[in-house]
């Protein structure tokens, strides 16, 4: 079988498996169903990658048919990077959700919960490595409405309004999304990426495609939580259960933004976007009060998934920040960063699902003296804390270190300087949960609760770690990571 | 080849002696500290035999890791950092010995912790003594503010977690913002961080206020260097146990700071450069400013601890000053300062500590006539004050001569007059202390107590013999010192 089949199947077994789910609904044996694609999906994702550094583009042909007449799936470096950014996430969390999960979501939902997981795992498949907007536009929706239901599957009531909230807020975001595309059909007549690319040059100044790409940046901004429109994201976050959590806030907001990538550079082209309409500085200005605002709101939390929600609003605020840049290793340091954050916060969520399984709890003040029977836990905490922050030999700094680079490169050094500001909040409102977690005693517990406090189970600790290994591997050996990085970066600027 | 494997040794010895602190644990206490002495003399023989092998005039470069292209973690040897490597690596089996009469004198908590974070400093400062770079500097420096904070807040006090969260804010802020700042700017400059003789500006044309602007940031942003306004952090931290005040507070992590200030003036900048450019001008007024302000600050602390504190800062500022006067023979006072100093404040150190395990005393009119109960505690500590304000025979005399002689050849009145004030500042500060204890009569009726534990007193004994040995013999240090490439 050639690898360029495995492009389709990377999209259609979850997809198959995903109703299958609904009718096996034993839970432990779903689970290892749901294992099973996420790791084979996870291989097939590797596969793909090497084949990509090696022989440049994967192009398929659904059914046969050529582009522009049939759907084409269409594989470069950026989008193999990407592919694999969420296909490792989704095996290390599901890995991870055995016991998280019968302990976040009532018993008899369990099996809903694996089913839409599947879905979304396709929808997200489908957007990485689909070649046709209107293809995109379908897989966006897919992924977006089983996120909503997995959101909702959380036990707090408020699961249900943050997840109405978010469906509000996402369903805007797509009916932008396809005003968009409306206008580039209506203009060009043709919906594959390849051909737009290629047509839509020769009709930049017309009012129409500006107003396509304002409402696809819009619209696809809303769904990736740039501020100011991540209203819906803390809410979302803190209420679902912490494996959605830590997988919607590694994955989702990462192929979100590689679809912006996508518009801004594939379709409407770097010089027609930064250097006509100067839709860098919007960004520029965004993404630093995503900075700032995201983690000053994230020092003030009491609710520890609720302070890592906000800080991933600051953290899509680097992202952007090195994208607005606009240059090589500004866009390198954006893309890098989609990896480097998802391993980070993916370990920073997870962390919040042991401590809950035991503790029942994440609030602040529920935590008192955690590390004492949870070091291990808190030891990983405390590593992918450290990464966040961009402490050295950790992937964060990695980030921290190109972006600063980018900006210094084009001479603006307050931006250097507020970048680093930024990381300085991210210390406090990490190190507010390291001194109350580690170093404060807690309170006189009730014999029955103190039973229960151990060390999260093994499930639990060992991909939890294997993130945290990830953290420090990829920060101290960054060849992988930084060269598909630049590489993307280079052919996204058209340089290659 | 056994070079490279010394070299290694350096940072694996004291983590690979946590490793085992940890799995001995509280249930072999005994077994544990005896890790932590064993590791201390293993680290110290490694850094002898480095030593050693240094008149062989080739200098190994042991890359460990390269996480960016061109940007390695890298370890060498050169003497500045042999003799930081050499102090620390010495005062830990020093320390070592004291900490098992303070820990198990004042029947401290967390003690398995306490020898576990110890030795991951000690290792930390081992990287900063033995960089490569300024990259590989940066990263140790970062790994001893986070090693030392679970020291700082060691109590788990509302007080001790207010100390930490100054301690980190200090230190984390000042390092993050201003000195990553300008390693990454230097690195987008001239495209290396290597630390290289006549420094990596030198052919370069970089502007002067530029070149200001960085160094700058480098000075303000190495904050361990406690330079006025970033000095709070210092005072803060003397919530700590005293060994931390005596090993970290006075020797590693505040060596670690001047260190890398010298460090970077020479190698990374360059002396020519800095006096050709007068881009360090402005940091003899900084340094001068924070030794008189200190001093007169120091005047003021009823507490012992915090009097020892202020006065490190402003000990500090002599380190930096004795540097930015930028003559060959100032930089070697500011290598044999870093050397002087750290016998001299241990010492103090040690018997403040050796005074609270023995009496619960903490300030300093409470100790009249105490040197009649505590005789070795109290010479010892006349021994260090003597050699804070630069009186024969002690090593801080040492220093103070060379720095004079350096800002005569170079003219700097300004430099004189902060040493001649600043002594008579030292003296006022701590005369009176030791004049006290000796010669006044004790408060209290009854008498209780008498000298501290004997491993306290042994390790003090040991530091106030090492402060007046350097002064009766300085040819190793000045030979070692001299070898620095200015």
């Amino acid at each position: 079988m050639s690898t360029s089949h495995l492009l389709i199947l990377q999209v259609v077994i979850p997809l198959i498996v995903a109703p299958l789910c609904i009718l096996i609904r034993k839970q432990s044996l779903v689970w290892y169903v749901v294992l099973a694609v996420s790791w084979g999906t996870l291989y097939s994702a590797y596969r793909l990658l090497i084949r990509v550094l090696a022989d440049g583009e994967i192009v398929y042909f659904l059914g046969g048919w050529a582009a522009p007449w049939g759907i084409e799936y269409r594989l470069d470096i950026l989008n193999a990077f990407v592919l694999m950014i969420v296909a490792s996430i989704g095996a290390i969390v599901i890995t991870f959700a055995k016991c998280s999960i019968i302990k976040e979501v009532s018993e008899d939902r369990v099996y809903l919960f694996y089913t839409a997981y599947l879905l979304n795992l396709t929808g997200l498949y489908g957007v990485v490595v689909t070649g046709d907007v209107f293809n995109l536009f379908v897989f966006i929706e897919i992924s977006s409405l089983s996120s909503y239901a997995m959101i909702s599957l959380g036990r707090e009531r408020q699961a249900l309004m943050a997840a109405y909230r978010y469906l509000i807020l996402g369903t805007i975001g797509a009916t932008f999304f396809l005003i968009g595309i409306g206008f580039l059909y209506a203009m060009t007549g043709t919906l594959n990426i390849a051909d737009l690319r290629v047509r839509i040059p020769d009709l930049e100044n017309t009012r129409t495609i500006i107003t396509a790409l304002a409402f696809l940046t819009v619209g696809i901004s809303l769904k990736f939580a740039l501020f100011p429109l991540h209203g819906w994201l803390p809410n979302a976050y803190t209420y679902a259960p912490s494996v959605v959590s830590a997988f919607l806030a590694s994955t989702t907001t990462k192929v979100f933004i590689y679809v912006l990538l996508r518009i801004l550079f594939t379709i409407f082209g770097a010089t027609f976007v930064f250097d006509v309409l100067t839709l860098d500085r919007i960004f520029l200005v965004s993404a630093l009060l995503a900075i700032f605002s995201g983690s000053i709101a994230a020092i003030y939390q009491t609710n520890v998934k609720r302070m890592l929600a906000w800080s991933s609003i600051a953290q899509i605020g680097y992202m952007i920040l090195g994208i607005s840049l606009v240059s090589v290793t500004g866009l390198l340091a954006g893309i890098v960063h989609l990896f480097n954050h998802a391993i980070m916060k993916a370990a920073l969520f997870m962390c919040m699902g042991c401590i809950f399984y035991r503790f029942n709890s994440v609030k602040l003040e529920d935590l008192k003296g955690v590390g004492r029977y949870m070091p291990w836990t808190m030891a990983a905490f405390i590593i992918a804390g450290l990464s966040l922050i961009g402490i050295p030999l950790t992937v964060g700094f990695i980030s921290k270190w190109y972006l600063i680079m980018a900006a210094l490169e084009r001479d603006w050094w307050w931006l250097a300087f507020a970048i680093l500001a930024g990381s300085l909040l991210a210390v406090v409102y990490i190190w507010r949960v390291v001194e109350v977690t580690c170093f404060q005693t807690a309170a006189d517990q009730p014999e029955d609760k103190k039973i229960r406090m151990k060390e999260a189970p093994l499930s639990m600790l060992i991909p939890l770690w294997i993130l945290i290994i990830a953290n420090i591997y990829f920060g101290v050996n960054t060849e992988l990571t930084v060269d598909v990085a630049r590489q993307s970066a280079e052919w996204l600027l058209g340089m290659k | 080849m056994t070079e490279e494997l010394l070299l290694l040794s350096v940072i694996v010895l004291p983590v690979a002696g946590a490793l085992f602190i940890a799995l001995a644990g509280e249930r072999h206490r005994n077994l544990r500290e005896g890790i932590t002495l064993l590791t201390a003399t293993l680290l110290f023989i490694a850094v002898v035999l480095l030593y050693q092998g240094l008149d062989n005039g080739i200098h190994t470069v042991v890359e460990i890791v390269e996480p960016m292209a061109g940007l390695s973690l890298a370890l060498t040897v050169e003497p500045l950092g042999l003799l930081f490597g050499l102090i620390c690596s010495f005062l830990w089996i020093i320390t070592s010995i004291y900490s098992i009469g303070y820990m198990r004198g004042n029947q401290e908590q967390h003690q398995t912790r306490f020898y576990v974070c110890f030795a991951l400093a000690i290792a930390a400062s081992m990287g900063v003594a033995f960089s490569a770079n300024m990259f590989s500097l940066f990263i140790f420096y970062e790994f001893i503010t986070l090693t030392t904070y679970p020291l700082v807040t060691h109590s788990g006090t509302e007080e001790a977690k207010r100390a930490g969260r100054v301690y980190l804010g200090y230190l984390l802020g000042t390092s993050i913002c201003l000195q990553l700042l300008a390693i990454i700017w230097t690195w987008t400059l001239t495209g290396t961080l290597d630390f290289t003789e006549g420094g990596v500006f030198a052919d370069s044309d970089i502007p002067a206020g530029l070149l200001t602007v960085l160094y700058m940031l480098y000075v303000f942003g190495v904050g361990k260097a406690a330079l006025m306004p970033f000095h709070k952090w210092l005072p803060a931290a003397m919530v700590a146990p005293t060994p931390v005040s005596a090993l970290l507070h006075a020797v590693a992590v505040v060596k670690a700071g001047v260190f890398t200030v010298v460090k970077l003036t020479v190698y990374l900048f360059g002396i020519d450069e800095l006096v050709s450019s007068g881009a360090a001008d402005w940091l003899l007024y900084v340094a001068g400013a924070t030794i008189l302000i200190a001093s007169v600050i120091a005047l003021r602390q009823d507490n012992l601890k915090a009097r020892l504190a202020y006065s490190t800062v402003s000990q500090l500022s002599y380190v930096i000053m004795a540097t930015v006067i930028l003559a060959p023979i100032s930089v070697f006072a500011a290598a044999i300062h870093i050397a002087a100093h750290a016998f001299g404040k241990i010492t103090l150190f040690f018997a403040a500590g050796s005074i609270y395990t023995a009496t619960h005393k903490t300030e300093i009119s409470q100790l009249d006539g105490i040197g009649k109960q505590m005789p070795w505690t109290m010479t010892a500590f006349a021994i260090g004050s003597l050699s804070m304000i630069g009186v024969p025979p002690t090593a801080g005399f040492l220093s103070k001569w060379y720095m004079f002689q350096g800002a005569f050849a170079m003219e700097s009145w300004v430099a004189i007059c902060v040493i001649i004030i600043s002594t008579l500042l030292n003296a006022a500060y701590f005369l009176p202390i030791v004049y006290a204890a000796f010669f006044r009569e004790a408060k209290e009726e009854k008498v209780t107590h008498g000298e501290a534990p004997f491993a306290i007193v042994l390790a003090l004994t040991l530091t106030a013999l090492g402060t007046v040995l350097l002064f009766i013999m300085p040819e190793r240090l000045l030979s070692l010192v001299q070898l620095i490439k200015v």
